[in-house]
């Protein structure tokens, strides 16, 4: 409590003196429960005024996925895999991923498609946001793990990365995760959607994506960087999403 | 292209001799340990760390993408990070390519939200304080978006307009070609010789206010010169009036830039400083670092998407020199009659020195 006030008060030598700088990862920044309390509200709005600010999504999730990512966390925790993935800390990064021997893949593997999806949209994973305002470093790397596994959601989902499609992963996610940016994102991006693509959306790929969400296992539980010559459809299957429907996206 | 690369080669060379010039005129070595916000850090550093502060675009802590297109977007002539993010909700992966804004024109709108809009009365009450008559040469050191220097030509302006009004009504018995000539003559001497000089150290500062100008109508009157405060591009005994609002805070050598306007000032020249100061009532001081440290980085971490220059803002306030000290400062470096008026129970301090 003492700290707090102290750090509240900008008094940060005495905290600093009192149980050294405790910064759990590079890009942490310790914040106070008011701070954290400042940051979601701010960074709602301005996420809903600015649709531009993904940072501010991304706060967004840091700041108030207190009770959520504990529960992946522990999800991971007691799954083979996800345990492993826990212990290994993989990260899907440029430097990290041999494109050259992805590319080289048959179709329909998951590396080749995952390939042709960051071509496609000329998108890489490097531009994720570290995680800033998480005070635990192993839920930091849970949060950065889900933002990494984000792109693959969109390949095994087969969404492409438009509005339509942000908000069918949206919807998955929210199922899967808990988190609650993802049920305000899944909530408040179709209102940009015209009328065709709402109908689209609430007839056809909302009741799709829960449905696959519900029947899915936890997607963070899946090693993608061992599986990249596994097929689309049998990791699909696998994990129990069901296959997209033929809509016009 | 080629012209536009030879400029940026010519300005880069400018702006790299800015810093070093200082510290190879004077001697200086890397330096003594100075303070960055509460951190430790020698002087070349945090001129260093400073300068990028002002020059990287904020959010900077995210890895860049697509180089070439930055490569492509260099001619803008302000750093582009070029990224490819997600409809925008959802961060995820629509190619949308989107320049990030320097700290420079976030600057007037994180001034407004940090300090609800008072920043401009403060601004006003300095340059009440200054009283410019016109035809008076002012220089605004890190004056960067022109805050003052309008103001200064508003202020000059309504004086102006004011003699005009009182000559004419001494004048009796005009025809009314009389008067129109009158008018006429006067209005292409709005300003009465004044001239506002902004000095700034950084580019992108200075092309904010140029645009600002542009945008509100200023065009008369203003110059506007990339320098240093520590050593400032300009003869001895030039100026009528020295002000720098909001800028020493930043400026390494606090010492050298006084000299420096002792320098430029001509005899008679007045010098002043408007910067946050100290808060000396407890209960008041307890609840600005309270705002300060609470409130403060969150705004620049939710309006320019970076946390760690608004922290490093606050704890320079409290790193700076208080009222007293400042003042002897400016008396050390030759000024005289110094004084000092506090703003808002002490938040902020106008500083005043005549060079005699």
């Amino acid at each position: 409590m003492r700290r707090l006030l102290l750090r509240a008060v900008g008094a940060e030598e005495e905290v600093e003196e009192e149980e050294g700088w405790h910064q759990l990862y590079p890009s942490h920044i310790p914040t106070s429960p008011l701070q954290k309390a400042l940051l979601a509200a701010g960074s709602a709005v301005m996420a809903l005024y600015d649709p531009y600010r993904h940072d501010m999504v991304a706060v967004l999730g840091e700041t108030t996925g207190c009770l959520a990512l504990p529960n992946l966390r522990d999800k991971m925790k007691h799954h083979p895999e996800g345990y492993r993935i826990l212990q290994e800390r993989p990260c899907i990064r440029l430097s990290t991923l041999d494109m050259s021997r992805l590319r080289g893949l048959p179709d329909g593997s998951l590396g080749r498609e995952y390939v042709r999806f960051l071509e496609d949209n000329k998108v890489s994973p490097d531009t994720r946001m570290p995680p800033k305002f998480v005070d635990d470093e192993e839920l930091a790397y849970v949060i950065q793990r889900y933002r990494e596994v984000h792109d693959l959601m969109h390949t095994l989902l087969g969404m492409p990365t438009n509005m339509l499609g942000e908000v069918v992963v949206k919807w998955f996610e929210a199922v899967q995760t808990g988190l609650p940016m993802c049920v305000l994102g899944a909530a408040f991006g179709p209102v940009r959607l015209s009328a065709r693509k709402l109908q689209v959306l609430a007839t056809e790929l909302v009741p799709w994506a829960i449905r696959s969400g519900l029947n899915a296992s936890c997607i963070l539980n899946v090693y993608y960087e061992q599986r990249w010559e596994q097929p689309v459809e049998s990791l699909r299957e696998e994990i129990g999403i069901f296959p997209p429907p033929a809509v016009r996206m | 292209m080629a012209a536009v690369r030879l400029c940026r080669c010519r300005c880069r060379a400018l702006l790299s001799r800015v810093p070093g010039a200082p510290r190879a005129l004077r001697g200086l070595a890397a330096g003594p340990e100075v303070h960055f916000g509460f951190q430790s850090v020698t002087e070349e550093d945090r001129r260093e760390k400073i300068f990028r502060l002002f020059f990287s675009p904020p959010r900077g802590d995210r890895p860049q993408r697509g180089n070439t297109t930055q490569r492509l977007l260099r001619h803008e002539r302000f750093e582009v990070n070029c990224v490819s993010f997600s409809c925008p909700y959802f961060f995820c992966s629509l190619p949308v390519y989107q320049v990030f804004e320097s700290v420079a024109k976030k600057y007037d709108v994180m001034n407004d939200s940090m300090t609800l809009g008072i920043h401009r009365v403060w601004k006003d009450i300095l340059v009440h304080k200054m009283n410019p008559s016109p035809g008076t040469l002012l220089l605004d050191v890190a004056g960067g978006t022109g805050d003052i220097a309008f103001r200064f030509i508003n202020y000059v302006r309504a004086v102006r307009e004011r003699q005009l009004q009182r000559k004419l009504k001494h004048h009796q018995n005009l025809s009314w070609q009389e008067i129109f000539e009158n008018y006429q003559e006067d209005k292409s001497d709005s300003l009465g010789d004044s001239q506002v000089v902004v000095c700034d150290i950084n580019r992108e500062m200075l092309k904010v206010g140029k645009q600002k100008a542009q945008h509100l109508g200023y065009s008369k009157g203003l110059s506007w010169v990339l320098g240093n405060a520590e050593e400032l591009p300009f003869d001895d005994d030039m100026f009528d009036v020295y002000t720098i609002a909001f800028g020493i805070r930043n400026v390494t050598r606090i010492d050298l830039a006084l000299e420096e306007a002792y320098r430029v000032l001509k005899p008679g020249g007045r010098f002043l400083c408007l910067e946050f100061s100290h808060v000396s009532n407890p209960l008041l001081s307890r609840l600005y670092d309270l705002y300060s440290f609470q409130v403060i980085p969150v705004l620049g971490e939710v309006i320019a998407g970076d946390w760690k220059s608004y922290q490093y803002l606050v704890e320079s306030i409290r790193r700076f020199p208080p009222q007293e000290e400042l003042k002897a400062m400016i008396e050390d470096a030759g000024f005289f009659k110094v004084d000092y008026e506090n703003l808002n129970f002490g938040i902020v301090a106008i500083h005043s020195g005549f060079k005699l």
